[in-house]
C-alpha cells in the first residue's frame, strides 16, 4: 500500500507501524462519572468496519508523524490521508 | 452409511456405486430450536457436539458460502497446546485429547497426524521462559521436553544453528501435537451433525436478527426468516460485521494472516518447527509441499488477500532459520481474515441479547481449538453454563481486569 503523506508524498506503507482506529484520539476524561465505564470501551471495544475505515499510522521510519488515514478494509484503497494534529485540533483534542 | 475398511473393499468390488453424498443439502425450515451462524470448523463442531454430546435435536447451520470454505480451510493445519496461562491451557489440551480420538468419534479420516512441534529459543532468558511454560503444560496434563542444541541438531540437522542474530540454544517439544487435514475436520463434523439430523444450509447469508425487548427470536436470511430459541455465531474472522447487526461491538479487530505452500518436495521436514524470534514457522505437507507462515500483516482488513512487505518478511524468516529453502520455488500464498481480540484470547460467551451466544476471537489459533471450542460453545447453547475449560473465555474479562494475555503486549491487536 503507498499512503500519500500530506507532507512528504506517497511513501510506502512499511515505513509505516500501525495503532488502530482512530477514536483513539478522543480519549475520554477520567474524572467524572462513569469515566471507568468510557476508558474500558475506549482501551477495548472496536467499530472494526467492513468498508471505509480511519485509522492511525505513525510515520516511524520518516518524519515520525501520526497520520489519519481512511482506507477501505474490504479494499485496501486509501482514499483520504490527514496530519492526526489536524484532525486532533478540529475536535479540540490538541493545542 | 459407516466409512470401513471393509467398507472400501466393498466398494471397489461393486464398482463404486454404493458411496452417496456425505451430507444432505436441505432447504430451511421455519423455525429451529437452535440456529448456528457458521459453516465452517467451529460452527460444524458445535452442531455436531449439541446433537451428539447434549442430544439436542432441531438445529440447523447457516453458511454464507460453502462449508470449510472459510478459515478452516485456509489454516496451515497445526494443532498443539503447548499456551501457559491456566485461563488457556486446560482448554487447548482438552482440544489435543478431543482431536487424538476424533476420527474414531466422527468416522472421518482426519489425517490426524501427531508429528511433535518444536519451538526454538534462542538465548539463556527464552530457555528460561520456555521451561516454566513447558511445565505449566505438564501441570495441566500436556506433554513437553526441553532439548538442548544437539538434540535439535539431530532432528532438524539442516536448521541454521549459528545465526549471528538468534543461534539455536534448543527448543520446548510437544511430541503430541501436529497436524490434521483441515478440510477434512470440516467435512467430518458435517457429515457427523448431518448424520444426527443437523440441517446444513449453505448459501444462506444471515443478514439480520430478530431481536425484540433485548431477546433473539431468530434470523432474516438471504432465503428468508428464520426463527430460533438460541442462535450462536461461529463467524469468527467476520464476528465484527456480523455482530454489527445486533447492534454490538466487539473488543476485536480483523485482520488478515498469509500463509504459503512450496513446490511439493521430498519428505524434509519431519514435524513442525517454530521460529518465534523470527516470525516463522514450518511444516511439511503430506503431499511434499513446504507449509509455512509468519505474522499477521497488522492493519484491519476483510480482504482475504496481504500484502508483499509481509511476504518478504515470512520469506527472510526462513532464508534466517533454513537457508536450504531458498532453493524451493513459492508455489503459492493465500491470506484468511483473523478475530483479533484485545488480550490474544478467545470468547465464547453469552451476549447482551437473551437467547444470541457469541464464539470468536480466536486470532490465528482457532484451527487447533476446533474440537474443544465446538464443544464448549455446544455446552453453553445447551446448558446457559461455559464449560468447565472454557470458563475464562468471557467478554467481561477485559472490564474486570482478567485478560489472558499470553504475549503480555496489552490492548494491541496487531501485536499478539
Amino acid at each position: 500500500m503507498i499512503i500519500n503523506h500530506p507532507l512528504l508524498g506517497q511513501r510506502d506503507a512499511q515505513e509505516f507501524t500501525y495503532l488502530g482506529d482512530a477514536c483513539l484520539i478522543d480519549r475520554p476524561e477520567w474524572q467524572p462519572e462513569g469515566g471507568l465505564e468510557e476508558f474500558t470501551d475506549y482501551a477495548y471495544q472496536r467499530e472494526n468496519p467492513a468498508g471505509e475505515h480511519r485509522e492511525l499510522w505513525f510515520h516511524e521510519q520518516g518524519d515520525r508523524s501520526w497520520l489519519v488515514v481512511t482506507r477501505n478494509t474490504l479494499t485496501h484503497e486509501i482514499s483520504k490521508v490527514e496530519l492526526a494534529t489536524d484532525v486532533a485540533r478540529a475536535r479540540g483534542r490538541h493545542k | 452409511m459407516h466409512y470401513s475398511g471393509f467398507r472400501i473393499f466393498k466398494e471397489a468390488l461393486t464398482g463404486h456405486k454404493g458411496w452417496g453424498p456425505a451430507w444432505r443439502n436441505p432447504e430451511p425450515k421455519p423455525e429451529y430450536d437452535f440456529v448456528i451462524i457458521g459453516g465452517g470448523g467451529h460452527g460444524l463442531a458445535t452442531a455436531y457436539y449439541l446433537a451428539k454430546e447434549y442430544s439436542q435435536s432441531r438445529i440447523a447451520v447457516l453458511e454464507k458460502g460453502w462449508i470449510g470454505g472459510g478459515n478452516v480451510g485456509r489454516n496451515t493445519t497445526i494443532v498443539r497446546s503447548n499456551y501457559l496461562l491456566a485461563g488457556n491451557e486446560p482448554f487447548y489440551e482438552y482440544s489435543m485429547k478431543l482431536w487424538e480420538g476424533l476420527e474414531q468419534d466422527f468416522n472421518y479420516n482426519a489425517m490426524v497426524s501427531q508429528r511433535g512441534i518444536l519451538n526454538l529459543f534462542h538465548s539463556d532468558p527464552q530457555r528460561d521462559s520456555f521451561i516454566r511454560r513447558g511445565n505449566a503444560m505438564l501441570l495441566h496434563g500436556a506433554d513437553a521436553e526441553i532439548l538442548d542444541q544437539a538434540a535439535v541438531r539431530k532432528m532438524y540437522p539442516f536448521l541454521n544453528f549459528d545465526n549471528a542474530r538468534f543461534p539455536i540454544k534448543g527448543g520446548l517439544l510437544q511430541k503430541r501435537a501436529g497436524t490434521v487435514r483441515h478440510d477434512a475436520v470440516a467435512w467430518g463434523y458435517a457429515r457427523g451433525a448431518d448424520l444426527r439430523g443437523v440441517d446444513i444450509i449453505q448459501n444462506c447469508e444471515v443478514t439480520g436478527f430478530s431481536i425484540e425487548n433485548g431477546k433473539v427470536s431468530g434470523v432474516e436470511t438471504t432465503r428468508g426468516k428464520i426463527a430460533a430459541k438460541k442462535v450462536g455465531c461461529a463467524v469468527a474472522g467476520s464476528s465484527g460485521r456480523l455482530m454489527a447487526k445486533a447492534g454490538m461491538r466487539l473488543p476485536i479487530e480483523s485482520h488478515v494472516l498469509q500463509a504459503f505452500v512450496s513446490e511439493g518436495l521430498k519428505p524434509t521436514i519431519s514435524g513442525v518447527i517454530t521460529f518465534g524470534a523470527g516470525h516463522f514457522y514450518v511444516s511439511q505437507s503430506d503431499k511434499g509441499g513446504l507449509v509455512f507462515g509468519g505474522d499477521i500483516d497488522g492493519y484491519n482488513t476483510y480482504a482475504q488477500r496481504g500484502n508483499m512487505p509481509t511476504v518478504e518478511d515470512v520469506c527472510e524468516g526462513g532464508m534466517a532459520l533454513m537457508p536450504m529453502i531458498g532453493r524451493a520455488r513459492l508455489l503459492r500464498s493465500w491470506g484468511g481474515v483473523m478475530d483479533m481480540s484485545m488480550d490474544g484470547s478467545p470468547i465464547i460467551d453469552k451476549t447482551e441479547v437473551e437467547g444470541l451466544y457469541f464464539n470468536g476471537g480466536w486470532c490465528y489459533g482457532g484451527f487447533k481449538a476446533t474440537p474443544a471450542s465446538g464443544m464448549a460453545f455446544a455446552h453453553l447453547l445447551a446448558t446457559d453454563q461455559p464449560h468447565q475449560t472454557a470458563t475464562a473465555f468471557r467478554f467481561d474479562r477485559f472490564a474486570k481486569g482478567r485478560v489472558i494475555d499470553e504475549k503480555g503486549v496489552g490492548a494491541q491487536p496487531n501485536l499478539h
